[in-house]
């Protein structure tokens, strides 16, 4: 039985007066990558920028490795090691590749520093290569290896990456889902990936969650929900 | 002239349409500033009228303004043949009338005005009559100008790990020069401490992007600190100074941390208030601040602990001490130079702190609010950071300015003093430290030079306010090279 390390419970959030997850049950283990697929407006980055308390929500209970972080503040769950690679990058576009990383290391320990950066180096050579230019001027598709660099800056044990491959030709795209998993076969990462991109999230997942209106529709093994006929009409239609 | 005929001629009516309008304004503007004084005369007040004075403003405005038009699409001849004898005539007319008494000088009842429009009217004279025999390059033409301002900024800000020590090294030593007087030191002192006030506040507006408008409030806590302890403690002013930085931090911390969750505009409108609230307190605690009459008698800084006076109150004085002659200016130049070092205390600090984990996090909290959350940063706090120490240099500003200036009263720190400062911020090019040096010497500098002038001297202000927004619209020396790049590459840039 593996461990449970991110356990969400009847979550419910909103905005305002819309409720965007409509109680949202769910669970992620150590060592897992799960995706997590839905249309646009699902609720998708709701959920995570709720795991990490930002907005948090209003009843429901997030427990991460067995600790309550509900009503915790971000920087609280952040420094608690979950780490997010937030909707459209967001990186610091002025800053350089060098000093965005330096920002992903905001909660942890200064000793780490060289080390973490050296492992990040390691598996983006590029992002070495480019240490002294500006975030801005980088590419769509570096931009994206520096996002998720950057969240791997502060030692994470839950990786939270939303929509990596959005706006990345199929190569890069490929590439990036590569990376994924690679980080989770070596580093032993957990992932939690939201992907417009079903198909390759799916086939990379162990297991995956479909989301639709802010409730979970559908769950099971990546493979289980790849072969599901649900979702490949509603997800997979015209390829990937 | 071969060149002419490739530019648009401005036909003849949409120019003296356009000069027209530039006439009616300066009219306008002019009728009720210039056209009327209220004179003190024995028996009460009399309204003096100086109608030619109008005249003269609206016919060279009008003149001008067609000699600008012509020389745009390089019909430069006539302009050259006008301009130069009018700046010959300005000159001999001010050679011999102004000199006699200022009262009667002509066209403009002020030297400073009629040597300003001499210059004027001779570097357009000149510029035309360079054009009359050299074309091309032409003064309005927009992006060669701003790419050429562009280059400069660019050199300056490259230039800026030599100009900085070449400043500070003319700044050390000009209290020596044969040249500086008591007036123009006191013009340097001023400058210097907004140069100070400016670095404080570019630490909350430049680096963490925390739009403040109320930072007069702080300089009061400063002053107000200082004035208070040596009043009720008898205290001195070298102990008062980190107390009046502790204060105003704190107060920073105060004002900051019901505010600090609200962004751009509601900020800026919240700081705002605070600063006015702080100026009702200090104007209402009669019995504690003095209110309106303010706080007299504060103690003169010391310099390890002799006293820079002609003779001691206790102990020994400076010149005793050194075996000098008293001379008045000795106080003058010790104040310069305790704000010079009060204000590379300022500088240091910034460039320093800019370089720590602290530093990059306002800069990134600028850039990206949702990011740093996402990274875990704290963002209340990082902004609290930031308030607070730009409230403590502003604190320290304020303590200097109460020991120079021995009495203080809430009229010292009305919300034209925030908007001046950030003035000089956003002028200076958000961020650069070098940028607000010269948005200093600009925006305070100069109007004191006009001082002749009197009330009138903030119309000098406002000229080198336009003058910055029009030809440096993202500031005199942006931040960070690529920060020019933020707007619009030049060209694309002509809606401004
Ligand atoms: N800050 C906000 N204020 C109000 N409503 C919001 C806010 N953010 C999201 N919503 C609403 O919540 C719902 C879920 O949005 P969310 O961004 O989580 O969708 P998503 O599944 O990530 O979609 P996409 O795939 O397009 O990114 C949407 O209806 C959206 O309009
Ligand atoms: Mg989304």
């Amino acid at each position: 039985m593996p461990e449970s390390m991110l356990k969400i419970s009847g979550v419910h959030t909103f905005y305002g007066h819309i409720e965007a997850l409509k109680g949202v049950d769910m669970e992620i283990n150590e060592g897992e990558v799960v995706s997590l697929i839905g249309a646009n407006g699902a609720g998708k980055s709701t959920l995570l920028m709720t795991i990490c308390g930002n907005p948090q929500a209003r009843s429901g209970r997030i427990e991460f490795l067995g600790e309550d972080i509900t009503r915790r503040a971000s920087h609280e769950i952040i420094k608690g090691g979950i780490a997010q690679s937030p909707e459209g990058r967001r990186i610091f576009p002025f800053m350089t590749v060098f000093e965005n990383l330096q920002m992903g290391a905001t909660v942890s320990d200064p000793r780490h520093f060289d080390d973490d950066l050296e492992r990040v180096f390691t598996l983006y050579p590029l992002l070495r290569e480019r240490r002294n230019q500006r975030g801005g001027t980088l590419s769509g598709g570096e931009q994206q290896m520096l996002a998720i660099g950057r969240a791997l800056m502060s030692r994470p044990k839950l990786l939270l990456l939303d929509e990596p491959s959005l706006g990345l030709a199929p190569l890069l795209v490929r590439q990036i889902f590569d990376i994924i998993k690679q980080i989770n076969e070596e580093q032993n990462m957990t992932v939690f990936l939201v992907e417009q991109n079903a198909y390759h999230a799916l086939r990379l997942a162990d297991r995956g969650y479909v989301l639709a209106n802010g409730e979970v529709l559908l769950s099971g093994t990546g493979a289980e929900l790849l072969a599901n006929e649900e979702i490949r009409a509603a997800y997979l239609e015209g390829g990937h | 002239m071969a060149g002419s005929t490739a530019l648009p001629v401005t036909p003849t009516r949409a120019m003296l349409r356009e000069a027209g309008l530039i006439a009616l304004v300066v009219f306008g503007l002019s009728f009720s500033l210039v056209g009327f004084k209220i004179e003190d005369v024995p028996g009460g007040l009399a309204i003096l009228t100086r109608f030619d004075g109008v005249f003269f403003a609206t016919a060279l405005a009008f003149l001008g303004r067609i000699g600008l038009i012509m020389l745009r699409e390089q019909r430069a001849l006539p302009v050259a043949l006008t301009a130069l004898p009018t700046a010959a005539l300005v000159l001999l007319l001010q050679l011999f009338s102004g000199d006699l008494d200022p009262e009667r000088s002509y066209p403009f009842r002020s030297g400073v005005v009629n040597w300003s429009l001499f210059a004027v009217a001779l570097a357009l004279g000149l510029r035309a009559l360079w054009l009359t025999w050299h074309h091309g390059g032409s003064l309005s033409n927009r992006d060669a100008r701003d790419a050429a301002m562009d280059r400069v900024g660019a050199k300056v800000q490259h230039a800026a790990r030599f100009l900085g020590p070449a400043l500070l090294g003319f700044a050390i030593v000009l209290p020596f020069l044969p040249f500086a007087d008591r007036r123009l030191l006191d013009i340097a002192i001023l400058v210097v401490t907004y140069i100070m006030l400016g670095w404080g506040l570019n630490i909350v507006v430049g680096l963490a992007g925390l739009l403040d408008l109320g930072y007069v409030a702080f300089y009061a806590v400063g002053a107000y600190s200082y004035a208070l302890l040596a009043q009720y403690f008898d205290l001195g002013f070298w102990t008062c100074l980190p107390l009046a930085g502790i204060l105003a931090a704190f107060a920073g911390i105060l004002l900051g941390f019901p505010v600090l969750r609200l962004r751009g505009d509601y900020l800026a409108i919240v700081t705002l208030g605070f600063g006015e609230i702080i100026r009702v307190i200090l104007l209402n605690w009669y019995t504690f601040t003095g209110g309106p009459d303010g706080i007299s008698g504060i103690p003169r800084p010391t310099f390890f602990g002799l006293e820079l006076t002609k003779r001691a109150t206790d102990g020994e004085t400076f010149h005793q001490f050194f075996g000098l002659t008293y001379s008045p200016m000795d106080r003058i130049i010790f104040l310069f130079y305790l704000i010079l070092a009060l204000a590379l205390v300022t500088n240091l600090f910034t460039l320093r702190i800019r370089k720590l984990p602290i530093g990059r996090a306002w800069e990134a909290l600028r850039e990206d609010e949702i990011a740093c959350r996402s990274l875990g940063m704290n963002p209340r706090n990082t902004k609290l950071t930031a308030f607070s120490i730009g409230a403590m240099f502003g604190g320290f500003g304020g303590s200097f300015f109460a020991t120079r200036q021995g009495f203080i009263s809430p009229e010292s720190f009305t919300f034209i003093e925030s908007a001046v400062i950030l003035a000089i911020v956003v002028l200076g090019g958000m961020g650069s430290q070098i940028g607000v040096v010269f948005a200093a010497i600009l925006l305070i500098g100069l109007p004191e030079f006009f001082r002749e002038l009197q009330q009138y001297r903030m119309l000098a202000f406002g000229l080198a306010m336009v003058t910055i927004m029009v030809w440096r619209p993202s500031g005199l020396l942006a931040h960070r090279e690529p920060t020019l790049r933020l707007h619009p590459k030049p060209g694309q840039e002509n809606t401004s």
